[in-house]
């Protein structure tokens, strides 16, 4: 579904994201894993058009990204849910959810995919009219996975959806990403909690200093000596 | 002597009240586009003066009626509004806000030496006599009023296109975070235009109430201009709320000093006010204190 | 002088000196020529109206190279037009009601200004309004001090403007009135060169690299040790005095002012982008601005007369727009990053 190829990416003078390759097949949940500033977040920010590509090629379902403006990516169904969440912090969670069917082909469907979404996270339908901002963390990661889930997406990218919540959320959010794969979205995800992570993903790369050391399905990626040192403590 | 009296500070405050509306929805137009865009129109009291002079030329002169003289005034300035976007904001949208500002304020003298140009620098009135109408002891002017209610219906519009729309939401969410608009698929340089469209379409509709109580002349802007960006501050730049409301309250500080003294003092007590108010709530009077 | 450092090479930096020194020699010759030369046609006084020009550059590049002292800091005042307005207004009218001669008149508009330069920027930067914020409460103070004008026209004349009252005949150093235009031109020059001499001093002091540090990061500025409020009181004040004296001169020289010449928004505006237009970040740059916008006003007003009122401001206007969009750093110094450019490369 997704293919990335020898992808190059970065900011200014700095150089973020060197020849990185990676693929996540349709029906897929891939984990992509590493320390802080090893490039995750820009390789987010890289496929859905935040940044620009600056050698090697994204492919959704065959169409160069290239092909197309930053903000026409959701269009080809991938959904990003940003790092932080990046609500719209003095907007209803209504409005949120309405933000996330903008684009035109998601638009019709805005009520059948605002019934949807509620249905998935009652809590949300609880709080449509309360200021996104005013609500706790967790209850707003939900908000932020079912603004992405509004435009229908084939692809859902999560940047560090556990980052910034407290222990017991964490949990949650590891619950509410089990959730998503069992409605049968395919999930690209990022996360420094390298142990939840790979219990709910089928496969991960190990992203170091901005390129790809390893990948593997994510039991061998558990069970792999590189894995357990560096990140689960083990 | 004293009943009187108050009926005559009755009547002042009722007209601050009527001015105030008017006030708003100047600052209304202004504040969307700081909103949105982070650009502080100076030259948006000159575009409302084109409006003025559209709404002349068609009404007065061609004998267009009223309102489609106005719409198409309306329609003028919103286009003037997309020009000012697409060819002075947006080609320096990365270069620091306050060169901006002063690119806006190069077409403020642009505008109004244009005008001069084009126009000279004669007074011209619309020639409608509207009635005075008389309220028990009160007189108010028909004009005001009607002023007052289209303001209050402009509002009432955008207020609904900004809340019932999806460009209008987008409106509304860009401000809270520029970057992620790309991720809803929003084309932000879209809704840069469209906000300007719909902020030049404001200055017109408040060309279309100004004139029928004001003479145009090409700086007649200068006589609204600071007063706008003032509320705007006072509001809290971007605060359409905050705006609305130190509109009526600045104008009610002018009206009632314009009672006591000359109209002139009214204004001197008003940006006096602004100033103390600043001092004390720099981020507008809607702001939690720091 | 000799142990100044040239950054850009000895050659060009004598060279620079050289220039330097024949402008100023010729600037203070020029009035000593014989105007009765039959050179420019019919021999009067052909050097009246190119030293009026000069005399009115002068005094407006003395007015911009007070705002660029902030300005070029980040401090984007549009109240500068109060501060010519204080100036202008205070001095006249203690000399018309009150008989004080400007001798006295002037320290009091200056200390008024001053004063008002304290009261509204003292809360400004403690409790740190800047960017738009700072610009448009200062277009504020501005408003103010147009509508106090025409509030007090029983005073002032209102927008019908305001003459000191003649003394003597028409040369009194009591009344700073001189109906010969070579004593103005020679005080402007001082005051222009006085001007210079300012922002000589500023470029060279500690207080412009704290001010630079202020306008790149306020807060790590003040982590540093920076007394952030103090640093940018200090440069306001002198910048505001320094525009209420521009006021005064013009005052004095035009022997007639009215709100729309010295004070409001338009001539705040006037202020910022003749310094934007000649370079905000270079010495001479509000000089150059100021010499292309009189010379261009007065050669349009020249080639075209008054039949197309506004021509020469809608051209202006236009170009205020281009330059900011194309040549931000203006006209001078623009060339200057040329020349830089060219002779690296």
């Amino acid at each position: 579904m997704l293919d990335v190829q020898n992808a190059n990416a970065g900011y200014d003078t700095f150089q973020a994201l060197f020849d990185v390759s990676l693929e996540v097949n349709a029906g897929e949940a891939v984990a992509v894993i590493g320390p802080n500033g090893a490039g995750k977040t820009t390789l987010m920010r890289m496929i859905s058009g935040l940044i620009p590509i600056r050698a090697g090629e994204i492919r959704m379902e065959g169409r160069s990204l290239s092909e197309v403006r930053p903000h026409e990516i959701v269009e080809l169904g991938i959904a990003h849910v940003p790092e932080n969440r990046r609500l719209f912090p003095r907007m209803t969670v209504e409005d949120n959810l309405r933000m996330g069917a903008f684009t035109k082909t998601a638009r019709p469907q805005f009520r059948e995919r605002l019934d949807y979404i509620y249905e998935l996270f009652p809590r949300m339908k609880e709080r449509r009219l309360q200021y996104a901002g005013t609500m706790s963390g967790g209850e707003q990661q939900m908000c932020a996975i079912g603004r992405a889930l509004m435009s229908k997406p084939k692809l859902l990218l999560m940047d560090e959806p556990s980052a910034g919540l407290a222990p017991v959320i964490v949990q949650q959010v590891f619950d509410l990403v089990r959730r998503i794969r069992q409605e049968g979205y395919t999930v690209l995800i990022v996360e420094q909690n390298v142990q939840q992570v790979l219990q709910v993903v089928d496969r991960a790369y190990l992203l170091e200093a901005g390129s790809l050391q390893t990948s593997g399905t994510a039991e061998e990626l558990l069970a792999s000596d590189q894995v357990r040192e560096a990140y689960m403590g083990l | 002597m004293e009943q009187i009296f108050d009926i005559y500070l009755l009547e002042a405050l009722i007209n601050g009240l009527l001015f105030g509306g008017v006030l708003a929805l100047l600052s209304l137009g202004l504040n969307l586009i700081f909103g949105v865009i982070d650009v502080v129109w100076i030259c948006y009291a000159e575009i409302v003066m084109f409006g003025m002079y559209a709404i002349y030329w068609l009404h007065a002169v061609y004998g267009i009626p009223i309102v489609p003289a106005a719409l198409l005034a309306i329609a003028l300035t919103g286009a003037m509004g997309f020009l000012v976007h697409y060819l002075v904001i947006s080609p320096i949208l990365g270069s620091p806000p306050i060169n901006q500002l002063l690119a806006t304020g190069g077409l403020l003298f642009f505008l109004q030496s244009f005008a001069t140009l084009l126009w000279g620098i004669e007074f011209r009135n619309l020639g409608l006599r509207l009635p005075v109408l008389q309220w028990g002891e009160l007189y108010f002017s028909y004009a005001r009023l009607l002023a007052f209610g289209i303001a209050v219906i402009g509002m009432i519009a955008i207020y609904l296109f900004l809340t019932r729309t999806y460009i209008g939401t987008a409106i509304r969410a860009i401000s809270q975070d520029r970057e992620i608009m790309t991720l809803m698929g929003v084309d932000s340089r879209r809704v840069y235009l469209v906000t300007s469209v719909v902020g030049g379409s404001l200055a017109g509709l408040a060309a279309c109430l100004l004139v029928l109580q004001y003479d145009v002349h090409p700086f007649v802007g200068l006589s609204f201009g600071p007063i706008t960006f003032v509320i705007c501050v006072l509001g809290g730049l971007g605060n359409m709320i905050g705006g609305f409301i130190a509109a009526f309250i600045l104008s009610e500080i002018i009206s009632i000093g314009g009672f006591y003294a000359e109209l002139e003092w009214g204004y001197v007590l008003a940006f006096a006010v602004f100033i103390v108010v600043m001092f004390i709530r720099p981020e507008g009077i809607l702001s939690k204190k720091s | 002088m000799t142990s100044v450092t040239l950054v850009n090479g000895s050659k060009w930096g004598e060279r620079r000196y050289l220039a330097g020194a024949i402008v100023a020699l010729v600037l203070i010759v020029l009035p000593t020529l014989n105007r009765e030369l039959p050179v420019f046609g019919t021999g009067a006084d052909w050097l009246a109206y190119p030293m009026h020009i000069m005399v009115l550059i002068m005094i407006w590049s003395l007015a911009y190279t007070s705002w660029s002292l902030m300005g070029r800091f980040g401090l984007v005042s549009l109240g500068h037009g109060a501060f010519m307005g204080i100036g202008a207004y205070g001095t006249a009218l203690l000399w018309n009601y009150a008989g004080l001669t400007p001798w006295i008149g002037i320290p009091i508009s200056l200390a008024l200004v001053a004063a008002v330069a304290f009261i509204v920027g003292y809360p400004c930067f403690r409790f740190r309004i800047v960017g738009h914020y700072f610009a448009l409460v200062t277009l504020a103070l501005s408003e103010i001090v147009r509508q106090v004008i025409m509030a007090t026209r029983d005073y002032t004349g209102g927008s019908l403007g305001f003459t000191p009252t003649p003394y003597g005949d028409g040369f009194s150093l009591y009344a700073l009135q001189f109906s010969d235009r070579t004593v103005f031109y020679y005080v402007a020059l001082a005051s222009w060169a006085f001007g210079l001499w300012i922002w000589w001093r500023v470029d060279r002091s500690m207080d412009r690299f704290a001010l630079e540090a202020i306008s790149e990061d306020e807060d790590a500025s003040a982590a540093a040790g920076i007394w952030v409020t103090r640093e940018k009181l200090k440069i306001t004040i002198l910048s505001a005095v320094m525009t209420g004296f521009a006021g005064i001169l013009y005052m004095q020289y035009q022997q007639f002012i009215s709100p729309d010449t010295v004070s409001g928004i338009a001539i705040s505006l006037q202020i910022v982008f003749a310094v934007v237009a000649g370079g905000i970040y270079v010495m001479f740059g509000p000089t150059v601005g100021a010499i292309i916008t009189i010379l261009l006003a007065e050669s349009l007003r020249v080639a075209i007369g008054v039949s197309m009122v506004g021509l020469d401001t809608t051209i202006y206007g236009i170009l205020l727009v281009l330059f900011i969009i194309f040549l931000p750093k203006g006209v001078l110094g623009g060339i200057l990053d040329w020349l830089s450019r060219r002779k690296a490369g």
